[in-house]
């Protein structure tokens, strides 16, 4: 249970507020409703890359790092397709520090060019320590447009290509921040060694004249249902092969999305997980095999991926796992293996309540969703769900007609 | 109106409060240390083995003998461990280091009394099934393929052969060397590392009087000592430096790693260290990040580290670079080294560090699990809670001077040995 008050400035700004008084910390998460799906087909890459801006200077301060680390503070920043989510963990008594840096850079940045031609090429380099000089580094990239055709979830946060970074100027930056980086777009979560009536004297006063900028309406296109198996074929200097599988499925607020969570924890999690026991061990078909959710906004996909061990062809391996797809999609789940995944994550949830940063930014996540008090349901979401349900998730997802398929071959 | 240019005044992390660990012996000489606090109703156990009996010729029986340990024992198949402590929604997870293999057990506390039992099965009676060793000899070398295509991971890889040769801390694994596993080796290993005498549990999280009572009642019974273990003990001279270069005609980064062996935690300059490490490369607002990241652009990341082991301590310092500026990042690289030690530190910087240190001290406090880590650092290096004392006292009153003489003391760029894997 994550206890929490909540309140909204006039700009809209809205501040949820956890006291936890076992700690001498205190952490300040905003997150900003902007992510990579809010982007411009031909300006990818760009709400990750203004992450890297927010740490270049805004208007009043020249530099975001120094005061904070000064204080003993630490922070960091992760942009994802959906949103840019900002954190500081500090000394409780140096709170105020945390809300005169964060909202100097709600008010205005500095947009230097300094900054921007640096972060440009930290970028470059970033996408090229993740994306382009690792193997299988690439393959989301592939897999994105593979599954998406009108969506903009088709781009990886990190964008198309490096040109789409090269190419951005201040101008775009500056009608970025403009658009997005508005108190009535964003969630403030303050927690720890804190009190709600102090927290209310400092969001007032340091977040209470920010101008509260428009909230602009999403227009993002919908995503066809797809009517046809999707098949593709690559070769890359890796040392093994590989597959991938993506499915549409759920939005996360979607009904059918904890069904949908719980299909892959029944496949996937732990040692008992099905593919992992029947794939890799009992039947020596994979050297490594997993199914996860992408778990967006939006509705998302349910991937599996392996590496089939050598001289198992990719028709096998590729049987093998509709075998798998097939059963939880026509035989019911056992009670107990329910109940197993059920009770790990019922244990998951208790153990994510020992970090205070990890409360912080569930409590924006779900207030982002609609109500942070969804936060505390969560676990009961999921006690809910039936074996039919799963089943009839699992139908609905796992048909060839909603796959995409991509062989990541061995040169 | 508020001065938005002006930094509200703050205060300095005054009191640091560690929560001590409680020792406890059992009858079989178990030795327990239970680290008590947090709301959550759950625990973590940790079950840690000193590794001990290294030999060059089976290089991997330590490390598979403690991944192995879900995989089956007398009475219960890697299926059915595997079952029961998904079933209770319990974490069972085997970790292997340079100097200690650990089990760890995550659970609620009201799963223990079902969780406890497979652990106590499988530290006192493994049995290595031929099935499970195939399967981890397979896999395992698939792995290592992949892992050979990273530069950062081949960097890794040298760099710790060049500093430790074929010890445990250095040794060079290749494929053939899990072909070479053989089940005899893990039964024997097992029975020599993983008795009584060579473990220390901890537990932490809510620990209450009946989560020690069981503890009791499955670990301090029905399992004895019955051989004689001798740590594993290396000796390392610091080397003289030199370059090992890996050309990889196609990349587009460069993965460098670069440093000494140095001084470990037992050693009166390390608090000091420490803090010559974060002024250089040990946090964000770093020295190296500065440059080489934040002024230059050369690279997503880069730090440096002072990592204390048991027979030894090291330096290094890591970054993927882009291939084409990979020599003017490690001429970046020389130039902060030698500022570091030819120009003292300004007391403003200074002052940043030691507060950024000490917040950073006090965040990494955060629940019962963190202050048992924060144990384990001083148990296993034999020293007891005035480490942290010292610790803090040097943090807070350390000068230029003793920075700068410490960094003429410790940084050595000539005699760096200097891996690049990549181009240059």
């Amino acid at each position: 249970m994550v206890s929490f008050e909540r309140f909204t400035l006039a700009n809209g700004l809205k501040v949820l507020v956890h006291e936890d008084p076992t700690t001498p910390m205190a952490v300040v998460n905003i997150l900003y409703d902007v992510g990579a799906r809010d982007e411009h087909p031909d300006q990818t890459g760009f709400a990750h890359l203004f992450e890297h801006l927010m740490f270049g200077g805004s208007v009043n301060i020249p530099s975001y790092d120094e005061p904070l680390q000064r204080v003993g503070g630490e922070n960091n920043a992760f942009t994802s397709n959906d949103i840019t989510n900002y954190y500081i963990t500090l000394p409780s008594v140096n709170l105020e520090t945390a809300f005169w840096l964060e909202s100097d850079r709600m008010l205005n940045l500095a947009f230097s060019e300094k900054s921007l031609e640096v972060q440009r090429n930290v970028v470059c380099e970033e996408f090229k320590q993740r994306y382009l000089n690792q193997p299988y580094g690439d393959v989301w990239l592939k897999l994105r447009p593979m599954a998406y055709k009108q969506h903009p979830y088709q781009w990886a946060t990190i964008g198309k290509s490096l040109d789409h970074i090269e190419n951005a100027n201040i101008n775009d930056v500056k009608a970025f921040f403009t658009r997005h980086y508005n108190p009535s777009n964003a969630i403030m979560v303050v927690g720890g060694d804190v009190k709600l009536d102090e927290v209310k004297r400092l969001s007032e006063k340091w977040f209470g004249n920010i101008p509260a900028g428009e909230k602009l309406p999403r227009l993002l296109p919908i995503e066809d249902d797809q009517a046809e198996e999707r098949k593709e074929t690559v070769q890359a200097n890796v040392p093994l092969d590989a597959i991938y599988k993506v499915f549409h499925m759920p939005a996360r607020t979607e009904a059918g999305y904890y069904a949908a969570d719980l299909v892959s924890d029944i496949l996937s999690r732990g040692n008992s997980s099905r593919l992992f026991r029947n794939l890799l061990k009992d039947k020596k078909l994979f050297s490594d095999i997993n199914a996860y959710l992408t778990g967006s906004l939006d509705a998302g996909l349910f991937v599996v991926e392996g590496k089939p061990l050598p001289g198992v062809s990719m028709e096998l391996a590729e049987a093998a796992i509709w075998e798998e797809l097939d059963r939880i999609s026509t035989e019911l789940v056992p009670d107990a293996e329910l109940t197993k995944v059920k009770n790990k994550m019922e244990s998951t949830m208790v153990f994510s309540e020992m970090s205070l940063l990890d409360k912080a930014m569930n409590l924006a996540y779900f207030e982002l969703l609609g109500d942070a008090n969804e936060l505390n349901s969560e676990t009961q979401k999921y006690l809910d769900v039936s074996s039919e349900e799963i089943r009839s998730q699992a139908k609905h997802i796992f048909r060839k007609e909603n796959s995409s398929t991509l062989y990541y071959l061995a040169n | 109106m508020i001065d938005r240019a002006l930094a509200p005044a703050f205060g300095e992390v005054e009191n640091i409060e560690l929560i001590r660990a409680k020792p406890l012996v059992l009858a079989n000489g178990l030795k327990i240390f239970s680290i008590e606090g947090g709301e959550q109703d759950l625990v973590r156990i940790e079950f840690i083995f000193s590794n001990i009996d290294y030999d060059p010729a089976k290089p991997l029986q330590t490390f598979a003998t403690n991944t192995m340990l879900n995989d089956g024992t007398s009475e219960l198949s890697s299926t059915e461990i595997a079952d029961k402590i998904d079933y209770y929604g319990a974490f069972l997870q085997t970790e292997y280091a340079n100097d200690h293999s650990t089990v760890t057990l995550f659970t609620l506390n009201k799963h223990l009394a079902n969780t406890l039992p497979i652990v106590k099965a499988i530290v006192s009676d493994s049995i290595f099934p031929q099935v499970e060793l195939d399967t981890l000899i397979r896999n395992q070398k698939q792995k290592l393929s992949v892992s050979l295509e990273k530069n950062d991971f081949l960097s890794r890889k040298t760099f710790s052969h060049v500093l430790f040769g074929d010890t445990l801390y250095g040794y060079d694994i290749s494929a053939a060397d899990y072909d070479n596993l053989s089940r005899d080796q893990l039964t024997t290993y097992f029975k020599s590392a993983y008795q009584p005498k060579n473990c220390t549990v901890i537990v932490s999280g809510k620990v209450k009087e009946d989560t020690i009572t069981l503890i009791d009642k499955y670990f301090g019974k029905d399992w004895e000592n019955s051989f004689d273990v001798k740590e594993n003990e290396f000796h390392f001279e610091m080397g003289s430096g030199g370059e090992h270069y890996l050309e990889k005609a196609d990349a587009l980064q460069s993965a460098i790693r670069i440093g000494q062996v140095s001084i470990n935690r037992t050693h009166a300059d390390f608090p000091g260290l420490q803090v010559v490490n974060t002024i250089l490369g040990g946090y964000f607002g770093s020295r190296l990040m500065a440059n080489i990241r934040e002024d230059k652009g050369f690279t997503y990341g880069i730090g440096s580290a002072l990592v204390s082991l048991k027979n030894a301590g090291y330096f290094f310092i890591a970054s993927e670079v882009g291939a084409d500026v990979c020599t003017a990042a490690l001429t970046e690289i020389e130039k902060e080294i030698t500022i570091l030690k030819e120009q003292p530190v300004t007391e403003g910087e200074l002052a940043l560090v030691r507060n950024y240190m000490l917040g950073s001290m006090l965040g990494s406090l955060e629940n019962a699990l963190s202050h048992a880590d924060k144990f384990k650092n001083i148990y296993f290096s034999g020293l007891d809670y005035d480490y942290y004392k010292n610790y803090i006292n040097t943090v807070r009153n350390i000068g230029p001077a003793e920075v700068q003489a410490l960094a003429n003391k410790y940084l050595n760029f000539n005699s760096f040995e200097k891996v690049i894997v990549g181009k240059k």
